[in-house]
């Protein structure tokens, strides 16, 4: 179906992932929630899962970034290229900004660094205030969360994930709670400042999907499955155009029927 | 036109200045109002000195037995304070300790509202027998009765901490004890504040029930005293400065609160 993206070279560093004939079921549960799931993650680029709302893709998510220990029954065979535990090698940026409101907005970005012992105190805090800069929030860096509006917030959570530093990036529908323009500005920064990582982002929205996606994989079904879409060859993040509308279109028609 | 807004504009204003100044105002005018009728019930109704005192008699009292009243007032204020500080400390740890240790909180769940179904007052003899007349047995009491609603906000607050930031901090790799000081602790301490509030109102009334069942000094001490012989005036100034102290406590206590936990409005 695609093959026909610009090839990269792998870059230094970043991370693949492959997921064969995965399976999930939680434990407390009957249901079956994906069942012969195969993705492939590509490293350094941006993979987009998109399906609506209950279809399992937030599952797919939780169970990459280890949050699912101990309450699913997982199968099948998740590698990673170069071999690595994958749970040290990731970052996660939620829906919700998840900023601890006790804690200044350095503080927040910072937040990682109190669950590691270090001595590096002063460089990661000229990190910290760079990555600030570089998020347009240098000048807030001693408020509190909630005096942020919430395009701000999620910018700072951005930093804070930039901050953690990981190779790989788990997204989970982390711009579907703004308005319109600030998601628009808000996705282009985050395009912009996760270049060389590899970066696995939930939605549920196609448009987003399409402008994001490197990859792109539809979730549905029940149990779910996951199938690789083409994308336009143009490189994300792409402006709206003609092309971008039909699949648009296409993905809906599909989405809906997900519904019957 | 333009006028009426003007007035308009000017009116708010002034109803905000007035909102300003309205706690004290409302205090004094309250003030005056219980005083008044406190005063009007005891000129109307002929009441002997004995049931039912006049506010003036009590208010002659107050300055009149001012040492004695505050000696005694010292050693209620420390019960309570330290009291406070006791049954705060035990109260954390046990619910640390239902928090960490699952098995733990099995068993101890259980005790804990079986220990509040026996009233504190009843076991005010025992605890007397047990440490003394002194001031520990009030400070016991105190904490007593102070325990159970810090123990069990400080455990529903460190037990519902939003579960995005538990699942942010495991992804950066926390560890429990991490996630407890880091996370889970300072999400907690709103809902800890409200039990602290709670504690404060009520720590003075295991304070003084304490001094009622046996002591030698402290304004329930002075209050049984003055029933005793009869003096009902000194009993309502020491009621009165009872409730002063409770009252500046609660305050103090939630300024400090407020202070404390400055990201809550």
């Amino acid at each position: 179906m695609s093959g026909k993206q610009a090839i990269k070279t792998i870059k230094e560093g970043a991370v693949s992932i492959t997921i064969k004939n995965g399976y999930l079921r939680y434990l407390d549960s009957e249901e079956v929630i994906f069942k012969h799931l195969n993705v492939n993650i590509k490293a350094g680029v941006w993979t987009c899962i998109l399906g609506r709302s209950g279809c399992g893709k937030s599952s797919l998510l939780r169970y990459l970034a280890n949050l699912l220990e101990e309450k699913v029954l997982w199968k099948g065979k998740l590698t990673t290229a170069p071999l690595c535990d994958s749970k040290h090698e990731i970052a996660y940026m939620a829906q919700q900004d998840l900023l601890m409101p006790w804690l200044s907005v350095l503080d927040n970005v910072l937040l990682s660094t109190k669950f590691s012992a270090t001595d590096k105190i002063k460089i990661q805090h000229e990190k910290a205030q760079d990555l600030l800069i570089k998020v347009g929030l240098s000048d807030k860096a001693h408020y509190l969360p909630q005096q942020l509006s919430g395009g701000m917030r999620q910018r700072v959570a951005l930093a804070r994930t930039l901050m953690q530093d990981k190779p790989i990036v788990l997204m989970d529908e982390p711009f579907s709670a703004l308005d319109a323009v600030t998601r628009y500005r808000l996705q282009n920064l985050a395009y912009q400042l996760l270049q060389d990582k590899t970066v696995v982002l939930i939605t549920h929205d196609p448009q987003e999907a399409i402008r994001l996606a490197s990859q792109l994989y539809i979730m549905q079904g029940k149990p779910a499955y996951a199938e690789l879409l083409s994308v336009p060859e143009t490189k994300p993040p792409r402006d709206f155009d003609a092309q971008g509308a039909q699949l648009q279109q296409q993905i809906m028609h599909r989405l809906e029927q997900d519904y019957e | 036109m333009s006028d009426l807004k003007q007035v308009n504009i000017m009116l708010t204003q002034l109803k905000k200045k007035a909102h300003h100044s309205l706690p004290v105002l409302r205090l004094i005018i309250s003030a005056t109002v219980i005083i008044s009728l406190w005063q009007a019930i005891v000129v109307i109704f002929e009441m002997p000195s004995f049931i039912l005192p006049s506010p003036f008699s009590v208010f002659d009292k107050l300055i009149e037995r001012a040492p004695v009243l505050l000696k005694h007032s010292w050693v209620t204020a420390q019960e309570i304070v330290l009291g406070l500080l006791l049954g705060l400390t035990m109260g954390l740890l046990f619910a640390l300790q239902m928090l960490l240790f699952k098995p733990v909180k099995r068993w101890l769940l259980p005790i804990l509202i079986a220990s509040q179904a026996i009233p504190v007052f009843a076991i005010a003899p025992i605890l007397m027998l047990w440490l003394g007349y002194g001031i520990a047995s009030k400070i016991v009491m105190a904490a007593l009765i102070i325990f159970f609603p810090i123990t069990t906000c400080c455990y529903d607050g460190l037990r519902n901490t939003p579960v995005g930031y538990l699942d942010l901090a495991k992804t950066m790799g926390a560890t429990k004890w991490q996630m407890l000081r880091h996370i889970q602790f300072p999400a907690a301490l709103p809902t800890l504040a409200s039990g602290i509030r709670v504690a404060v109102v009520i720590a003075p009334i295991g304070a003084v029930a304490g001094e009622w069942v046996g002591s030698s000094e402290g304004l329930g001490y002075l209050m049984l005293q003055a029933n005793a012989r009869m003096m009902i005036d000194e009993m309502f100034a020491a009621l009165f400065i009872l409730s002063a102290l409770s009252v500046t406590l609660y305050f103090v206590a939630d300024k400090l609160l407020k202070k404390f936990i400055y990201w809550q409005v």
